[in-house]
């Protein structure tokens, strides 16, 4: 018989090696699901894992890599912040969607003007869309004491018929025969988010991902108020004899991640997704939860995760248009290494002993 | 006898239908709950019942195999929350949340060549002359089996909770885990069987939403039911019946706005279909603040795990 025993510190072996053994458990037990599937699970990895990377048409899609994983990079650091003091926001995909709709609405409501500011106009407006939407849970956390889980992710769907609205109704395209759908930012050069550098998938978004990843280092190590979010998180009680103010806290946590997943969105749209549509937004919010946990909350191994669960998304779409793999088995994928890598997280903070042998 | 070209008659007839899912889910849930486990999967156990159910449901042309099925594939789901979180003592909201996106992509993979199909009807109870009563017959004599048993199963949790050896068990677990471990009660095992009877009831709501709620198969079908759910057990303050008025004010509303759009009401259809979830949020606010304050009724120990160290 194994049984538990706590580890008086977590061990710092296991706190790196969980994300590593999570994804190798993913990736046999995602063999046997494409196996059940009918493929042949060493090709669909390798499809999956290798190719975007080293394959064929790595030069193509290595630049993809950025472009998903830019978005994904930005909101779970957002997220991470308030998951390590304890603030669950599962809302950034409803963040997401209001973040473009208000900074796309704003570059449109300017269209055509040709001005230089347009674009930092609505990358600021898109942060402030974002920053609102995640202060409803946060003020009536913090004012009514409402549980925030539920608030965020009820918005989420409020923001999507909100985002139906915008595409079939106020931010219709009106020379676009009706069809739903906004204008293309792709033709209004001074508000689209293009690529940097040619081939490199580089766009203001990665930028701003990477930018945020060294802040947020920066912020859990040297600035008080990371100190104070990693308190809150470990021992809440200790926090607030230090002088912590939970609510200043839920605000800012909130705050910032719903700030980060609204420019997320607004880089999106304005760059990879070109314009507003009904189904533009394709579950980042909700898969960067998966990037915070695999990061272990981490600002440098959120970037790391953010760009294999980015391998996933492209490599899933290799599979699926070379080897007909349902594009559903890519989401049980991501969500089985979720619960692998939950699984595997408790030999960071316990020990396995056979009871036989450990005879004390 | 008609309001703005809707029958209150066929409202409330339909409302009962309408809450059945959600009221099946919370049910489970509130029982979870009360054991001290917050499972945030319930969204996710009730896609893969609807899946499972309309599955069965569609290979064997039994609508009874299918809520069965439904409910052994949400109890299976759920069974992967119960070992991570009560043996490998894993978070409760990150493995709750992991459920659910796992459950969405699972259903959604087990669901291709599932669209489009119809699923064996499940047909009214026959209860004879009272369904012809005016009025009350078609509000209370007039549904299928699966609405009396949401009922029924309402009530005999309440009593379960309440009047057996076995409830009184499931609440010291929830209220004080060291205290139920030092009398020896096995915490992690009970709570397991909480966990499990929460995914069947979940399962069994999903399978309802596939089976005779929709009636057929389409990718996201709970559309947010589970979550509503959740919001429902701190509504109804962790007791049965008052789960029982949650379910169908939500049933309600839902049916209501349904109604108002059929209608052509003057209200957009947009705003008409976010009401549930923004009503949802205003019933959290009121039930969380004030004097009536929900949370003072919530189990003590809920969301905490349990490692016996002696």
């Amino acid at each position: 018989m194994l049984r538990l025993e706590k580890r008086p510190t977590p061990s710092k072996f296991w706190l790196y090696a969980t994300p590593v053994v999570a994804v190798l458990l993913t990736m046999i037990a995602g063999g046997i699901l494409f196996g059940l599937l009918g493929k042949n699970p060493v090709a669909v990895i390798r499809t999956i894992f290798w190719d975007p990377l080293f394959g064929e048409f790595a030069f193509y899609l290595r630049g993809q890599l950025l472009v998903k994983a830019g978005p994904l990079i930005l909101i779970a650091i957002g997220l991470s912040l308030g998951f390590r003091a304890g603030i669950w926001n599962i809302g950034a995909e409803g963040q997401y969607i209001m973040g473009a709709i208000c900074g796309a609405g704003v570059a449109l409501a300017l269209y055509p003007t040709e001005s230089r500011l347009v674009f930092p106009l609505a990358i600021l407006a898109g942060a402030l869309g974002g920053w609102a939407w995640a202060m409803i849970p946060a003020i009536l956390k913090t004012r009514f004491n409402t549980n925030e889980i539920l608030v965020s992710l009820m918005l989420v769907y409020v923001a999507e018929t909100i985002l139906a609205k915008a595409s079939t109704g106020f931010l219709r395209n009106p020379e676009g025969a009706g069809f739903p759908g906004s204008r293309s930012f792709s033709s209004y050069t001074a508000a689209s988010n293009p690529e940097l550098i040619a081939g490199s998938g580089l766009h203001w978004g990665g930028v701003a991902a990477l930018a945020t990843g060294v802040a947020a280092y920066v912020l859990l190590s040297r600035h008080i108020l990371g100190f104070q979010i990693k308190l809150a998180g470990q021992a809440p009680r200790a926090a607030r004899f230090h002088g912590v103010n939970p609510e200043r806290l839920v605000l800012l946590c909130m705050g910032l991640s719903g700030a980060l997943a609204g420019l997320a969105g607004l880089f999106e749209v304005t760059g990879p997704a070109g314009k507003i549509s009904i189904d533009f937004n394709v579950g980042y919010g909700f898969t960067a939860i998966i990037v915070a946990f695999l990061g272990r909350l981490n600002p440098l191994g959120i970037v790391l995760a953010g760009f294999l669960m980015a391998l996933t998304y492209v490599g899933g779409e290799m599979a699926a248009t070379n080897m007909g793999l349902p594009s559903a088995a890519i989401q049980v994928f991501q969500g089985m290494l979720l619960f692998f890598l939950l699984g595997v997280d408790v030999l960071t903070n316990y020990r396995i002993r056979s009871a036989l042998m450990g005879a004390r | 006898m008609e309001f703005g070209g809707i029958n209150p008659v066929i409202l409330i007839a339909s409302l009962m239908v309408a809450a059945v899912p959600i009221m099946l889910a919370a049910l489970g849930e509130l029982v979870v709950e009360k054991s001290g486990v917050l499972n945030l999967g319930v969204e996710g156990m009730m896609i893969v019942g609807a899946i499972c159910g309309f599955i069965t449901a569609v290979q064997t042309g039994s609508p009874v195999m299918g809520f069965l099925g439904g409910a052994v594939g949400g109890a299976a789901l759920s069974l992967v929350f119960a070992f991570l979180t009560q043996v490998l003592l894993a978070n409760q909201v990150a493995t709750g949340l992991a459920l659910t996106l796992f459950g969405l992509g699972f259903a959604s993979l087990m669901g291709q060549g599932y669209n489009g199909i119809k699923p064996p009807p499940t047909l009214s109870v026959p209860m004879g002359p009272l369904a012809d009563i005016p009025a009350l017959g078609p509000i209370l004599f007039d549904h299928d089996w699966m609405v009396y048993m949401s009922i029924a199963l309402v009530a005999v949790v309440w009593w379960v909770l309440k009047a057996t050896r076995l409830g009184l068990i499931i609440r010291a677990v929830g209220e004080s885990h060291e205290a139920a471990h030092a009398l020896g009660y096995k915490v992690n095992r009970i709570r397991l069987g909480c966990i499990a009877f929460g995914g069947a009831m979940a399962g069994l709501g999903g399978a309802y939403v596939s089976l005779v709620r929709v009636p057929q198969w389409v990718d996201g079908i709970t559309a947010g039911a589970g979550w509503i759910a959740l919001a429902i057990v701190v509504f109804a303050s962790w007791r049965p019946w008052r789960v029982l008025i949650g379910a169908y004010l939500f049933g309600g509303i839902t049916v209501l706005q349904l109604n108002l759009q059929a209608a052509g009401s003057a209200i957009p259809v947009e705003y008409l279909s976010m009401s549930p979830y923004l009503i949802t949020i205003l019933v959290l606010v009121i039930m969380s603040s004030g004097r009536g304050r929900a949370a003072l009724n919530a189990p003590a120990s809920l969301g905490q795990n349990f490692h016996a160290a002696r």
